[in-house]
């Protein structure tokens, strides 16, 4: 079965000719239409709409967006504060770029209609450091939108109100961490907040009920609005509704990125159909489907089980190629949809390479709040590392695997299993790749071979 | 400190963005950054002032954040993306040509021996799908293999000669 065609929703205008990043351009493709729209109807209304449309967040947990929004203490009396996750920072994801450098004012117009919803009168825009062309962008469409009454005080003379900052990390991959981007935006080191009692949801920013949201996620807020949560409820499958962006990156003919409805298109489709296949002359060994945390998966691997369909439940006995790309299935199969990145590995490539450069960004990044994520990450990085520049044991696979499986669970926030995931699986899967490698790296290397740390 | 009008200007409009001025931090320490280059001692003791913080406070956020720097660095700052999908296409061979071009070594505090260049091998810039990607000062670089690692090499050595 050939690949769906793609369902461009929140890419409609990405890399369209003449399409520009400016505020004139978005209003003449209806841009804005929507915000006066919600803003004469109730708030709660709209948080309905949000959960009825099943949303779920696209930075990597895929937590049901209106159920965050509906855990909002908003008896405190407090004020309510809106971030949003810009750090992009995930490896193989890319798609906040192209949003923020393309279309910011989506952004905005989903921000806008998700603060009028929940009465934020204050919202952050935190945008990684690497990104300080997206950052003036934002910051001259936030400039735009202001002057044309959609920010500010009063918006469209209505009571409300509510403006826009732009603040800019410093390339520090744990400030993606909700509670860690908190504290970062607190002006401290985004050493992660132990939950409970840290909920953003009832002491967040300042100590006052906060959302945290995705790029994507906001700007799907906007296209809700416009159709109503059921609408959109009908886009994708049921449990994983409305379109998903997902950015292929590695060993593929046709890298970038796809928006398709989610679960429509399965693994194969996507990197066979849609990205052009292996290039020449090679065969796909593994990918990693959501973001380097996720859980690598083999090419010829099989997986089987039951999972519901509509109310019945039905067998399955998956490979690789046949795994729906959405929330439940990638779950099903021990790993998970994550943020969208997926990153293709062919036949050139050694596992224990690989690995060892996972391992070097991991440990590179703990913020070493935790013991044994700081201390963890780092052995699982000098192991690798020695495997492949030093001596390579038969042992050490076991080893890696003892050190990995000590640390999640272990530890304040979720980097603890998303460093050690990718070590985990990658011993599960070609664990014999590990304990050859001594004999592996007997062989000469072949003069240009692929280095990978 | 010597700053600039227009960064003290920008400085106490960025205080105004924030509830507590603690979280103005990040901010001042990027736009003192940009406009001196590093940040040094005084700096931070000058932060610490204007927000109301013990240098202490300051300190700590430099020293966690990769891009904060504590000395000088070369006259351009060439950011090379190290992480997988990178390496995968060949990002270890484009930070090596930087390396060879400029006879230096990738390092945060390295400086080429001309003064020209830092070259740094930094974590994933979120480009994934044009890799590899090498960031040079705040202008984005994609596909660059070893032949368009050397003609952006060029290009910054023409330049230096101006």
């Amino acid at each position: 079965m050939s690949a769906p065609e793609q369902c461009r929703i929140i890419f409609r205008h990405i890399d369209e000719p003449g399409y520009s990043n400016d505020l004139a351009c978005y209003v003449r493709h209806g841009g804005y239409e929507i915000l006066k729209k919600s803003v004469a109807m109730k708030p709660e209304a709209i948080v309905d709409e949000v959960k009825k449309s099943g949303l779920r967040g696209r930075g990597g947990a895929g937590f049901g967006c209106g159920l965050k929004w509906s855990l909002l203490d908003r008896k405190s009396g407090k004020p309510v504060y809106l971030i949003v996750n810009a750090d992009e920072s995930e490896p193989g994801t890319f798609k906040d770029r192209y949003i923020i450098h393309q279309d910011p004012h989506q952004l905005l117009e989903g921000i806008m209609i998700t603060c009028f919803a929940n009465n934020v009168k204050l919202a952050y825009i935190y945008i990684r450091g690497e990104f300080p062309h997206g950052a003036r962008i934002l910051e001259k469409a936030i400039a735009e939108a202001r002057a044309a009454n959609f920010v500010g005080p009063n918006i469209l003379g209505t009571a409300y109100g509510c403006e826009i900052y732009i603040h800019r990390g410093a390339g520090a991959y744990i400030c993606g961490e909700e509670t860690g981007l908190i504290e970062s935006l607190e002006g401290k080191r985004p050493n992660p907040r132990i939950k409970p009692p840290y909920f953003p949801a009832v002491l967040g920013l300042y100590q006052c009920p906060t959302i945290v949201n995705n790029v994507e996620t906001l700007c799907h807020v906007k296209h809700i609005a416009d159709m109503g949560g059921e609408a959109f409820s009908k886009i994708g499958t049921p449990g994983n509704t409305g379109t998903r962006i997902l950015c292929v990156s590695g060993h593929v003919q046709h890298p970038g990125y796809y928006e398709f409805e989610v679960g429509k298109i399965t693994m194969g489709q996507l990197l066979n159909d849609v990205c052009g296949g292996p290039l020449p002359g090679r065969k796909f060994k593994a990918v990693i489907p959501g973001g380097s945390s996720a859980k690598i998966l083999k090419f010829g691997e099989r997986f089987k089980g039951k999972r519901k369909v509509g109310a019945e439940m039905v067998d399955y006995d998956w490979g690789v190629e046949d795994v729906p790309m959405d929330f439940d299935s990638l779950g099903m199969i021990g790993t998970m949809g994550g943020s969208g990145g997926v990153i293709v590995m062919d036949d050139s490539v050694n596992m224990v390479e690989a690995l060892a450069n996972i391992n070097a960004f991991y440990a590179h990044e703990s913020c070493g709040q935790c013991t044994p994520c700081r201390e963890g990450s780092l052995w699982m990085k000098k192991i690798t590392s020695r495997m492949v520049h030093g001596t390579a044991r038969t042992e050490d696979a076991a080893l890696l695997k003892s050190v990995a499986d000590q640390i999640p669970g272990r530890t304040i926030c979720a980097f603890g299993e998303a460093c050690s995931w990718p070590t985990q699986s990658f011993l599960a899967k070609f664990g014999d790749e590990f304990k050859q490698y001594p004999e592996t790296k007997k062989a000469a290397k072949p003069a240009g071979a692929l280095e990978l740390v | 400190m010597n700053l600039k009008l227009e960064t003290l200007t920008k400085i106490d409009e960025v205080i105004t963005h924030y509830p507590e001025k603690r979280s103005a931090t990040l901010p001042l320490l990027h736009l003192i950054q940009e406009d001196v280059g590093c940040i040094r001692e005084e700096a931070i003791e000058w932060i610490a002032q204007k927000l109301g913080l013990q240098p202490i406070n300051v300190y700590e956020v430099v020293t966690f954040y990769p891009m904060f720097r504590r000395q000088p660095i070369g006259r351009r700052h060439i950011k090379v993306c190290r992480t997988l999908s990178c390496a995968l296409m060949g990002g270890y061979k484009t930070c090596e040509t930087f390396e060879q071009e400029f006879n230096t070594r990738a390092g945060p505090t390295e400086v080429s021996p001309d003064g020209e260049v830092t070259v740094e091998f930094v974590e994933c810039l979120a480009s994934c799908g044009t890799a590899p990607v090498v960031l040079i000062d705040d202008e984005l670089h994609q596909k660059v293999d070893c032949a368009k690692a050397k003609q952006l090499a060029a290009q910054i050595k023409a330049e230096a000669k101006k």
